[in-house]
């Protein structure tokens, strides 16, 4: 059976999982988005806390994204918000990394001049270090995008729905084609979403 | 007990005066001038502003009414020539078209033609119109008084020498109190009304440039003879 021949005959089905796809990856990363930018912002003002703040998330990154979902079962139970929390425990690492990192690559001097006109921290943060840090912490969300796309295909495992509906299904059938069905959109997804979100980290990064 | 940076610092600024404090590399010229802003808080002592100690004023108040220049780096690189002018007006919510006047009239004031450099980014500038806005930045909420960190020091010989003479008719016009930091000695005597001398961490001179070029402190002889090459490379 042709991939496109299953496509054709399976319409409605595929359009579902793809919107459930991209509705797992946009929710969990942009909560982790909410949570990580402003937490990337206070390590910057609490250099203390970033050493266990980055090792813990560090530590969420190395565990297998299987083992991940494993671990949440019992706490979370099966389904969609498991996979979600899973989703947001990975995308956190590199949004809050690449905040900290973008706002702490601010020129000193920059920011000296920042203080020096009187500008309180606020708006320091908000005038000066975060335009500045745009195009870096984007690229932690970008980053953070991209893998979602590929650890939320696991999320068919615990009945999250999504692309990895076909691929789990194709391996347990030995079905190349199903494998495939679900396997090509979202690498499809990763790159429009890489390529998407590259173009836009281009465009706020400014110029020297 | 550590040793302290600065000590026996003390000096006056009068309206229309400028302080060149000169000193080498690490003499503390400018920790001696982030004292006045409070980017750096002295350990002992004060700073008094129309006989007001900075320590009771929030620093960001007592900023916004000092005029601050600083190498180039300190324009906003992702501010426009307009936005970083008028940034302190902003801060301290001007409208937008009071900004917008007072900026085009500081630009006309530093020698940049306003049509011509609003919308420019610093990147796309030349040190030398780099500095003249960091000069009319530091102006834009009218300061009672300026500070100015070897403002022309990255500027190539004859840029510098340009903009100094400028700097020196502006003085004039303006009227408010400057403390200028240089280690150019040529600078201080052309620029400053009193220089005060520092050398390791200490105020060892405080005069006028006629008294500077006399006095015997070995640190400013130091500095007369390397603004003077003297004979023998004179040819």
């Amino acid at each position: 059976m042709s991939l496109l021949s299953f496509y054709a005959r399976n319409t409605t089905e595929v359009l579902g999982l793809i919107w459930q796809h991209l509705y797992l990856v946009a929710l969990s990363t942009g909560a982790a988005t909410i949570i990580g930018v402003p937490l990337g912002m206070l390590l910057t003002r609490r250099p203390a806390w970033r050493g266990s703040v980055l090792g813990l998330a560090n530590i969420f990154q190395t565990v297998p994204s299987l083992a991940l979902f494993g671990i949440l079962i019992p706490i979370l139970g099966i389904g969609f918000w498991t996979a979600v929390t899973a989703l947001v425990v990975y995308a956190l690492l590199p949004i809050v990394r690449n905040t900290y990192t973008g706002i702490a690559g601010v020129d000193p001097a920059v920011r000296e001049a920042g203080r020096g006109m009187g500008m309180t921290d606020g708006e320091l943060l908000r005038l000066v270090e975060l335009p500045l840090a745009a195009s870096v912490i984007l690229a932690g969300i970008r980053v953070a995008t991209v893998v979602s796309v590929g650890v939320a295909t696991i999320g068919a495992a615990i009945g999250a729905g999504g692309l990895g509906v076909y691929i789990f299904r194709g391996v347990a059938v030995v079905d190349d084609t199903l494998i495939l069905a679900g396997a090509i959109p979202a690498a499809l997804m990763a790159l429009a979403a890489d390529g998407a979100l590259g173009l836009l980290e281009r465009r706020l990064a400014w110029h020297r | 007990m550590v040793s302290p940076l600065v000590q026996d610092v003390s000096f006056t600024v009068g309206a229309g005066e400028t302080v060149v404090i000169l000193g080498r590399s690490g003499s503390g010229k400018t920790t001696t001038l982030k004292l006045i802003n409070r980017l750096l808080e002295p350990t002992a002592g004060d700073v008094l502003i129309a006989g007001e100690r900075t320590a009771a004023v929030e620093p960001t108040r007592l900023r916004r009414r000092i005029g601050y220049v600083i190498q180039e780096v300190g324009l906003f690189p992702h501010f426009t020539v307009a936005e970083n002018v008028g940034l302190v007006p902003r801060l301290e919510g001007w409208l937008a078209e009071r900004i917008a006047a007072r900026v085009r009239d500081l630009l006309g004031l530093v020698g940049l033609d306003p049509d011509t450099f609003v919308a420019r980014y610093p990147h796309q500038l030349s040190g030398g119109q780099r500095q003249r806005v960091g000069v009319a930045r530091a102006l834009a909420a009218d300061p009672p008084l300026l500070l100015l960190d070897e403002p022309f020091g990255a500027l190539d010989p004859i840029t510098r020498v340009e903009l100094q003479r400028e700097f020196r008719g502006l003085e004039g016009r303006l009227g408010k109190g400057m403390v200028f930091v240089t280690h150019d000695v040529r600078e201080g005597l052309l620029l400053g009304t009193r220089i005060g001398l520092m050398h390791g961490g200490r105020l060892v001179f405080l005069g006028t440039p006629e008294e500077f070029g006399k006095a015997d402190h070995p640190e400013a002889v130091a500095f007369m003879r390397a603004a003077d090459p003297g004979p023998a490379a004179r040819g």
